[in-house]
């Protein structure tokens, strides 16, 4: 079950009857599949539309769900740690709402308001896995607590729409970066990036992200090991809540205004990326690069349905939720071959 | 709380049972009842309770009759709770039960010296069919549960995402008004002066009481949810007994979908019984059932929703902004599910009465 420490490649031979060598480790399945739907939607795409094939296409499919990466990788984290975290999209709502009235109506400086935001996003994560481990309360419950908070905080400050004319806000979200072939990011893909980047150091390479895999695999155990269970509980629900803040604050950049409404549903979109990329909900194991595949699929799905022109949006629900169940069910079948494979290995 | 000396025929183990089921209520009971003392001082008038045309009018009655639809879906619920569950695609199924009665109507306006009723099917039909397919989608959250063993967070989750999508698939992304009087009876009828909807939640609670208390199905359905295994193998069919009672909340979320879209006399796929599976969960919550399973109390589900109703109302009654529901309603799960963890539960106990830490 839990995959933290790669079993030397050397051994295997030994305790499987010998195969093909081009063999895939059988970890990496659910990784490659996502990877291949990945390529194959889009190659679907550029086969069917004119125009879907080009570099700024691909780039689109980040540009617009740069919030939705960031989002997903901390609830990647959560995932992983056999938690779950409701309140992502109202956290991105309540930053974007908190950071247009402070520079908007209040006239604070970005460069005080925007730290201030992230600051509170994070405290919100810490105080939702503080109560989670303290109270032993089921996470499903608690962030769905703070999903309401988090809401009628946002309604709170406004009901209506902050629209945001700071020229920080509008500068920044004009920044292009020219890439070849004439094509362009914005700062929020290099925000994105620069995230799943530091993620899948923090997932891969510390002594937290190992903790989070141990926790998520089995948590009495690695309480037995002696790790710091309590404080990695905390930290992944605080590191969640720091990146649907980070999410906020380039929704921001994105859409240039705050409003209670924004962000509704993202908390399903962010589990549902982190399912497709091959993150088991159970616990214990998943990839932080399988989530930025389940993304970009995600984008893929709205861009081929764009790209179609007569099929309305909520087509981009139903083919979400069809592959949530495909992926679903690929992840028993798996489960459960990869236990037969354990169970028989002993005899 | 009695005491135990009030039940002296009883064995103690029973009593004591006796004493938890009623404490399981107490709670539930007490909140509602400083919600309403609460209203009482400062608005008087709250509790009067006016007759026109016969009908019952006042501010009690028309909390009961807003609070129908989340008390059936928080029945539902309950059940699927008890079975250590959780089903989060309520919502959605209200929104496409809806929105299948919506379209089976038709949602044309003719006019004929006033509004002609006008329908495709006729209301049996119309009923029939938007019944069948809530429960056909709650026995498809109860195939994945049950056969496929599927978390049943998981298992709704796609049934939530999908079905927003289905419900305005089916309406073709409008809101359809229903031009059909009958149909309104559903949600705004009244019979005896008491609205309709009421007597549906007594009969579906009637029924549910019926099943769980005289029949063994209570104590199956408690059994599966303390150990599924465990159910199995001492002969409860404990696969079959999800199965229909995720079919059964389908079914509960349909019915509460047919009173919603009566009652605003339309169906959106978007935004019908938005935010419903949490309030349900929050009903169930309040009411005393704990989310881990093996207990629940279908009456403490349904105070549960006339909480959570009462508590919206009062909010707007007290002239407070309306956005402080959320807020509150958040201050309220939070309060609850800490006072309902089991730490804090064994510290009251122990602080309390050493003897009965049991719980």
């Amino acid at each position: 079950m839990n995959h933290v420490k790669a079993a030397p490649a050397a051994e295997l031979p030994l305790l499987i009857p010998p195969r093909p060598k081009l063999r895939l480790d059988p970890r990496y399945l659910p990784l490659t599949v996502t990877l291949g739907l990945f390529v194959a939607m889009f190659g679907a795409g550029s086969y069917a539309f004119d125009g879907f094939f080009s570099l700024q296409v691909f780039l689109n499919l980040f540009i617009d769900n740069s919030f939705l990466v960031i989002t997903a990788i901390g609830m990647t984290f959560v995932i992983i740690s056999g938690g779950i975290d409701l309140s992502v999209g109202s956290v991105i709502a309540l930053t974007t709402m908190v950071l247009a009235a402070l520079v908007e109506n209040q006239g604070w400086s970005p460069a005080l308001a925007i730290p201030l935001v992230l600051i509170m996003g994070a405290a919100i994560g810490f105080i939702q896995g503080f109560v989670i481990h303290f109270f032993e309360l089921q996470p499903f419950i608690v962030t769905l607590a703070g999903m309401f908070l988090a809401r009628g905080l946002c309604y709170l400050i406004s009901i209506n729409s902050i629209a945001i004319t700071h020229s920080f806000f509008t500068e920044v979200s004009a920044i292009r970066f020219p890439l070849p072939f004439d094509s362009s990011i914005s700062i929020n893909v290099v925000i994105a990036l620069a995230v799943f980047a530091g993620a899948l150091y923090l997932a891969h390479y510390t002594r937290f992200g190992r903790t989070i895999y141990a926790m998520g695999g089995n948590e009495q155990s690695a309480l037995l090991m002696g790790l710091p269970v309590a404080r990695t509980k905390i930290l992944t629900y605080t590191f969640s809540g720091f990146c649907s803040a980070l999410a906020g604050v380039s929704f921001t950049f994105y859409m240039l205004s705050g409003y209670g409404l924004h962000a509704q549903g993202m908390e399903m979109d962010a589990i549902a990326a982190a399912v497709i990329g091959g993150t088991l909900l159970t616990g214990g194991s998943g990839y932080i690069a399988g989530t930025l595949a389940g993304v970009l699929i995600y984008g893929t799905i709205q861009t081929l349905i764009m790209f179609e022109g007569s099929l309305s949006s909520w087509w981009t629900k139903i083919v979400i939720g069809l592959l949530l169940l495909v992926f679903c069910l690929f992840q028993k079948v798996f489960e459960r071959l990869t236990q037969r494979r354990g169970a028989a290995r002993p005899a | 709380m009695t005491s135990p000396s009030a039940q002296r025929g009883q064995t103690r183990d029973s009593s004591a049972l006796r004493n938890l089921a009623k404490a399981r209520i107490f709670w539930p009971l007490v909140t509602l009842a400083l919600l309403l003392l609460f209203n009482l001082v400062t608005n008087p008038a709250f509790f009067s309770i006016t007759v026109r045309d016969g009908h019952l009018y006042g501010s009690l009655i028309d909390i009961l009759n807003r609070a129908s639809p989340l008390m059936i879906i928080a029945m539902g619920l309950t059940l699927v709770i008890a079975t250590h569950g959780i089903d989060i695609s309520v919502g959605a199924v209200v929104a496409i039960s809806g929105a299948v009665a919506a379209t089976m109507i038709g949602g044309q306006l003719v006019l004929e010296g006033g509004m002609k009723d006008v329908t495709l099917y006729p209301l049996p039909a119309v009923i029939a069919v938007s019944l069948a397919v809530a429960m056909l989608l709650g026995m498809w959250n109860g195939l994945l549960v049950s056969y496929f063993g599927m978390q049943p967070i998981i298992a709704t989750l796609i049934l939530l995402v999908t079905g927003r999508g289905l419900a305005q698939l089916i309406t073709g992304g409008q809101i359809i008004t229903i031009y059909y009087s009958p149909y309104y009876f559903i949600g705004n009828g009244f019979v005896a002066g008491i609205p309709f909807s009421l007597f549906i939640v007594a009969a579906v609670l009637g029924v549910l009481l019926l099943l769980t208390r005289k029949t063994a199905l209570g104590l199956f359905i408690e059994a599966v949810g303390i150990n599924p295994v465990a159910a199995r193998f001492s002969g409860v069919r404990a696969r079959a007994i999800t199965f229909w009672v995720y079919a059964f909340c389908g079914l509960c979320a349909g019915i509460a979908g047919l009173i919603v879209s009566s009652n605003v006399k339309s169906a959106d796929g978007n935004n019908a019984g938005l935010l419903f599976e949490l309030d349900a969960i929050l009903a169930v919550v309040l009411g005393g059932t704990s989310l881990g399973g093996g207990r629940f109390t279908l009456t403490g589900g349904v105070l549960g929703a006339l909480i959570i109703q009462t508590l919206t109302t009062t909010i707007y009654a007290a002239g407070v902004a309306p956005e402080v529901t959320l807020v509150v309603k958040a201050g309220v799960v939070f309060l609850v599910s800490i006072l309902q963890s089991d730490k804090v539960r064994n510290r009251l106990a122990s602080l309390g009465r050493p003897r009965e830490a049991l719980s």
